[in-house]
């Protein structure tokens, strides 16, 4: 296996050509520029296309025109440009086409700041366009889930002809690791795309459309989309556990914030609480069967999010309001520190004791 | 020249704009009295003998209601 | 007997639920008419997004693409650049395109993306029901310009060719009309060209027709003609803006 010491966002451009991407799109905004800066010159390396759009919201319409040609295409941005993209994240939803979305998230709301942050987690998650729809979030925790999650992206947006997001925040994006780049880079027998617009005469014509006018027809188109949700929901939960086998306290956070949290828990365990980390892998779908399992002996749980607690309504739906459900953050850009959620750890325990 | 065109006209796609009536060189489309299928009163061609088939009927028509046929040497 | 007028292959056999005597059907068939004569060489991707057009994608007997509002230029690219080979089109009203997508057309047209753009031009927001477009005449009543508009409280209306033969991205602009059975000829011709630069990959090209809405202009459908003869014309002169070959005529 070979492994490369690389930055968080080249992961994300590099894993993305692995993946047969050729075509990317994206405006510039801090703290993601690295994908584009990236792909800039590794795109046409690899005969891709990469365009510097006028806007997020031309990007991920450019991502929507390639991604109706049965292309493999990425765009990137960080909150407040997820937030332009939000309609066409909606279109895509809408008209079942596949895509990757990248977001670096940072604080808001508004312009926000530029320090990595968690507060787009309801706007991922519950759905940030209008309509009923679902995202496949996926949500890294280093660099080499920024690769390999992106890989998995791509499948997954295939399989399911659906946009999935890929979360990351400022700081994965920023670091550096060593990732081992797998021998498997994905779906060996990805599925076809008989749908595609490719303006292939000879066969039945193709429409890639969101609009249905008649009521009933936009009914049933939202009870297969739903359909196709509830399959998701059955077979993409994901997740990693640390030292929930007997944890009392069961810490729930993803991306940085779980990587703090486990630096947490193993000093928790150091002074013999009995702490565990559960780490949702994916947003949407919540993986609430893990959770349930994860905290059968837990006599209380612990979110630490970069946020003001967004995730905690997803862990108390996900544990059926049984246990208590305390929550740790920080905002603004602020990442905690193991030290802050060791006391919030010795807090609770204090109370469980 | 007179008498070489025919055209076909499908009365139910017609909505009664008139462009084709106004733009007929020869001034022989006229309006229907009867209602068509949509409720309009459709295009058609009062002295079928002296249309040219010269197709301006057919190009203002924004709804392809008139199919236009020209005789051989017109 | 020889057809010599009739539905375009490229055409679906539905109807058009445009209003009576609105000229987007003759534009739908002369745009039709046009990748006909592409023949094998022409496999197209149509591209409307929202306003009257929106349900092009039920006329058109091609793949078809339905966008949101203003952004049919940056889904072409994304088409375009995936499929180089493949005619690639954009029918966009003037609502959709002047004001809340003039960003994308702006910006298509200065990477001279190799598309072309069908630009109906007929003053007023159709599908909404009548308000005020950045095309809206000066004095113009509409929806939302009661009294007509007043260039000091909206504006003035943009000129889009004018303003893209400003710049250096373009291949071919030309503003053409179908008030008459000789405009529609012309208009013909030019939407020839412009898919012809296409074909030649020599990039971007552009089409603006002057078109009208009777419903909302509030004129029977010959009168609505004639309004665009008088009140359009002199404000959105025809012509050619820009060749491939640089021989311009402004004066079509």
């Amino acid at each position: 296996m070979k492994t490369r010491l690389m930055k968080g966002n080249e992961a994300v451009g590099e894993a993305a050509v692995s993946a047969g991407c050729r075509h990317y799109y994206g405006y510039p905004i801090t703290p993601q520029n690295e994908i584009p800066e990236y792909l800039s010159y590794r795109m046409p390396e690899v005969g891709g296309v990469f365009i510097q759009s006028e806007s997020e919201i031309a990007a991920i319409n450019m991502v929507y025109g390639t991604s109706s040609t049965g292309a493999r295409v990425m765009t990137s941005s960080s909150s407040p440009g997820i937030s332009l993209k939000a309609e066409g994240i909606s279109y895509l939803a809408g008209s079942e086409l596949p895509a990757v979305i990248v977001n670096m998230m940072r604080g808001g709301p508004g312009l926000g700041g530029i320090q990595p942050a968690q507060g787009d987690y309801f706007q991922a998650v519950k759905g940030g366009g209008h309509g009923d729809y679902r995202v496949i979030v996926l949500a890294a925790a280093s660099v080499q889930e920024l690769y390999t999650f992106t890989l998995l992206a791509f499948d997954l947006a295939d399989r399911y002809r659906n946009p999935v997001m890929l979360l990351g925040d400022g700081l994965l994006g920023q670091m550096m690791e060593e990732v081992e780049i797998p021998q498997d880079l994905g779906d060996d027998n990805p599925p076809g795309k008989p749908w595609a617009v490719t303006g292939c005469r000879g066969r039945g014509r193709n429409i890639i459309n969101s609009l249905y006018l008649d009521p009933h027809k936009l009914e049933a188109h939202n009870r297969k989309l739903q359909e196709k949700y509830k399959g998701i929901m059955e077979r993409e939960q994901r997740f990693q556990e640390h030292h929930t086998e007997d944890c009392e306290l069961l810490l729930v956070a993803y991306g940085t914030a779980a990587r703090v949290s486990r630096g947490a828990v193993d000093e928790a365990r150091a002074l013999g609480i009995k702490a565990g980390l559960f780490r949702p892998q994916t947003l949407w779908p919540f993986p609430n069967r893990g959770l349930k399992e994860a905290a059968r002996r837990a006599r209380a749980l612990l979110v630490v999010e970069m946020s003001s607690g967004q995730m905690v309504e997803d862990v108390n739906l996900g544990v059926q309001c049984r246990l208590p459900v305390h929550f740790y953050g920080r905002m603004g850009g602020i990442v905690p520190s193991a030290g802050e959620v060791l006391e919030e750890i010795k807090r609770i325990e204090g109370g469980l004791a | 020249m007179a008498g070489k065109g025919k055209l076909t006209i499908a009365r139910d796609r017609c909505k009664g704009c008139g462009l084709c009536i106004h733009f007929c060189p020869k001034g022989i489309l006229k309006e229907f009295l009867e209602l068509n299928r949509l409720g309009y009163r459709p295009v058609s061609l009062e002295e079928e003998g002296e249309c040219t088939g010269c197709g301006i009927c057919a190009l203002m028509c924004p709804d392809m209601v008139i199919q236009v046929e020209r005789g051989e040497g017109a | 007997m020889k057809v010599i007028a009739k539905r375009p292959e490229s055409l679906t056999q539905q109807a058009f639920h445009y209003c009576p005597g609105c000229t987007h059907g003759i534009i739908h068939r002369l745009v039709a008419e046009v990748i006909d004569e592409l023949g094998e060489g022409g496999p197209a991707v149509g591209i409307a997004p929202v306003g009257c057009s929106v349900l092009a994608y039920e006329y058109f007997n091609l793949d078809m693409i339905q966008a949101s509002h203003g952004r049919a230029p940056a889904v072409a690219t994304g088409v375009k650049r995936a499929l180089p080979d493949c005619i690639v089109f954009t029918y966009q009203g003037d609502g959709d395109l002047a004001a809340i997508g003039l960003s994308e057309i702006v910006h298509a047209a200065l990477r001279g993306e190799n598309f072309t753009v069908i630009f109906v031009n007929n003053a007023i927001y159709g599908m909404t029901g009548g308000q005020i477009a950045p095309t809206t005449l000066p004095g113009q009543k509409t929806t939302t310009s009661p009294l007509g508009r007043d260039t000091v409280l909206s504006g003035n209306p943009i000129k889009v060719c004018e303003l893209l033969a400003t710049q250096e991205g373009p291949a071919y602009l030309s503003r053409v009309s179908v008030h008459s059975p000789a405009q529609v000829r012309r208009a013909r011709k030019a939407i020839q060209k412009a898919f012809e630069v296409q074909r030649k990959k020599q990039g971007f090209s552009l089409v603006e027709i002057l078109s009208t809405c009777p419903t909302n202009w509030g004129l029977d459908p010959l009168k609505s003609l004639e309004w665009l003869e008088k009140e359009m014309l002199p404000r959105y002169p025809l012509g050619e803006f820009r060749t491939p070959g640089g021989e311009e005529n402004g004066s079509l």
